[in-house]
């Protein structure tokens, strides 16, 4: 066995520790859980706080600065700043002012972005004739499409809270909910598929990577 | 006799090879029937390829325009044109070359070869991440193939000539007259956003005018029940019988999105009940801002219910950004703290069922509410009350009552009505082949 080897094996057991370490908590939780959770809380937190200095930090406030002498970036560093006046017990207050401006601009862009991309181009992907004819013949694409609105206005009614769910809002709404749960199921058995292809490859790894039984 | 013989003899020769050496340098002087015309000539780049022998004669394409693409940030010139009457089949052309030059006359450089076919071209400011690229080329479907020349980068706000080449087999290039000039200008709003503004506008609209209703009827304005958020006040209550505290997870989301700022209003409603109980309250955080916010809202929370010496920055804690890290340290708060009650509401992606699994093994009362539509169906699977999409958004409204919010949910729904009456007369027209409501709704990026 050479030195390679050798790294592989022990890297391999560390891993595989840690993945045991974690399926332990389907027992129940443990000290083997409690050490893979705060050595993974730990690092993950450190290296986030290295990955910000390097990706945010530098690039978008110290070199601009230092290296392209833009002054502008001075604002937002300073608003930044002003964060950390939180911790003080008389000029807490001025924490808010960045945070107002943040949730303020932040709010800005989104409301528009989402109107447009989760509003306008629904409503145009729903807009579909349902009357098709081919060689003038009724073609089924044309049942697709009214099946698509039906199901689109019908789910729109169970979200609308300004009318009681009675009489034909009722019913359209309790069929608008049951769409809704449909669709909700497919995705819920696709998502599972892939929850367990996930499973699939760490036991993969314990498997065939750590313990060589399964080659 | 014989010397004028000679001379006499000899004057037809002289004659015939003096006037053939006069129409030789006639014909040197005019261009040869392959060769383009010496203005034309100065206008082509001397570091462009020179035009071989003409062999095949090609006619140029016509109707060269040039104009600043609209919508922009003022980094494209769009050009178009018709293509030559050779570019056919069995024609001679095989390629087009577009020239740009600063100058009507001359200076013309190549700025891109793009295949025969091709009618429309966007000369524009090359993008160092082709990710950037705000939009295609005016003709994506064309089989253009830019070969932009590096050396001359288009320049925004830069008056500039072009000219477009039909180029045969021999690489003769037949131009086109001159397009120009056309100065690209940044353009202040988006002509094909106006959907967009329009319903901004709309709902700003609806919004201040049911805001103002609200006010005036104050809470008798109706809002249907709903189970999901009632049983929140219900949870709470739990809680506060059995002793132990009541967990509120705020999601993946970044501050400004829209679940997570719905968030931090039920969040308040909370923390205002806890305070009032006495319950102990958790908030781990994932985003640092979002912490940050989370602790202003608890603590002003907890000083509107008369509370303020119960709140503690330790209960709205961060934990790490990373999401699986997260989860683990969740799942383990979880466990450890025996919370009675678990409280997902913001933006939740795959930790969404594994937190929810967790707190439904522990006997937790669970409820949740997010807008990411992959992540509902294990909130509905593995919770007691779930708040599916929008009834998020109406949950903080239902609970605090406030005018404010009242009139906004009221004029969500006017916009949902407003919705459903556009596709429905949408879907009635399209069916008999008219698409006014279509393209009233299309949004041209």
């Amino acid at each position: 066995m050479d030195k390679a080897q050798l790294i592989a094996i022990i890297w391999n057991t560390i891993a595989a520790f840690f993945t045991i370490s974690v399926f332990s908590f389907m027992y129940k939780d443990n000290f083997m859980y409690k050490i893979a959770e705060s050595i993974v809380v730990g690092i993950s937190a450190g290296y986030f706080t290295v990955l910000l200095v390097w990706t945010s930090l530098r690039p978008k406030f110290w070199e601009p600065i230092v290296n392209d002498h833009n002054y502008w970036y001075l604002i937002p560093g300073l608003l930044g700043l002003l964060m950390y006046f939180r911790f003080s017990p008389t000029l807490g207050w001025l924490a808010r002012y960045p945070l107002a401006l943040y949730i303020g601009i932040g709010s800005g862009i989104a409301i528009p972005l989402q109107l447009q991309t989760f509003v306008l181009t629904q409503v145009k992907a729903t807009i579909l004739p349902i009357h098709v004819m081919v060689d003038n013949r009724i073609n089924p694409e044309g049942i697709n499409n009214f099946l698509i609105v039906v199901f689109v206005i019908t789910a729109l009614i169970y979200f609308f809270f300004s009318l009681d769910h009675k009489g034909i809002v009722g019913r359209s709404a309790t069929f608008g909910i049951w769409i809704i749960m449909i669709g909700f199921g497919a995705s819920f058995g696709y998502t599972v598929m892939a929850r367990v292809s996930l499973l699939i490859g760490r036991i993969q790894f314990l498997m065939s990577d750590w313990l060589p039984i399964v080659k | 006799m014989s010397g004028h013989s000679h001379v006499r003899n000899g004057l037809p020769v002289i004659l015939i090879a003096g006037w053939v050496c006069l129409a030789c340098a006639i014909r040197a002087q005019e261009p040869s029937p392959g060769a383009l015309p010496p203005a034309i000539q100065t206008m082509i780049d001397t570091t462009a390829p020179i035009a071989e022998p003409v062999v095949l004669r090609i006619a140029p394409p016509a109707l060269l325009a040039a104009v600043d693409a609209p919508n922009d940030a003022g980094k494209a010139i769009d050009l178009s044109w018709t293509v030559s009457p050779d570019d056919r089949v069995d024609g001679g052309v095989t390629a087009y070359r577009v020239y740009r030059s600063k100058e009507e006359g001359n200076g013309f450089v190549r700025i891109a070869e793009l295949a025969a076919g091709t009618v429309a071209y966007s000369d524009r400011v090359q993008q160092e991440d082709s990710a950037e690229e705000e939009a295609p080329p005016p003709d994506a479907a064309a089989p253009a193939v830019p070969t932009a020349d590096e050396s001359h980068p288009f320049e925004i706000g830069v008056p500039y000539y072009y000219r477009v080449a039909a180029v045969d087999t021999t690489g003769y290039e037949a131009f086109s007259a001159t397009a120009g000039p056309v100065r690209s200008i940044p353009q202040w709003y988006h002509s094909g956003k106006t959907p967009v503004l329009v319903l901004v506008l709309v709902f700003f609209v609806l919004v201040v005018v049911l805001i103002q209703m609200a006010k005036i009827r104050g809470a008798d304005m109706y809002i249907r029940p709903i189970a999901g958020i009632s049983e929140i006040d219900n949870a709470i209550g739990r809680a506060t019988e059995m002793g132990r505290p009541i967990l509120y997870v705020m999601g993946l989301g970044a501050p400004e999105e829209i679940a997570t700022i719905a968030s931090y209003t039920i969040l308040a409603r909370v923390a205002r009940k806890t305070a009032e109980y006495r319950t102990n309250l958790l908030v781990p955080c994932n985003e640092p801002i979002v912490m940050t916010i989370a602790q202003e809202t608890v603590k002003n929370a907890y000083m509107e219910a008369g509370h303020p010496d119960l709140y503690s920055d330790n209960m709205v804690f961060f934990v790490t950004s990373m999401q699986f890290a997260y989860v683990a340290a969740v799942n383990g708060l979880m466990l450890r703290e025996r919370t009675a009650t678990n409280c997902y509401f913001g933006k939740f992606y795959a930790e969404s069922l594994l937190l929810s699994e967790a707190g439904n093994i522990a006997g937790s009362i669970q409820v949740a509410g997010t807008d990411e539509v992959a992540q509902l169906p294990f909130f509905v699977t593995t919770c007691d009350y779930t708040l599916i999409g929008e009834e998020l958004y109406a949950a903080s409204a239902y609970l605090g009552r406030d005018p404010l919010l009242l009139g906004a949910l009221k004029a969500q729904d006017y916009i949902k009505a407003i919705v459903m009456l556009v596709i429905f007369l949408g879907v009635i027209l399209i069916s008999f082949g008219n698409e006014i409501i279509l393209n009233l709704v299309t949004v041209n990026l």
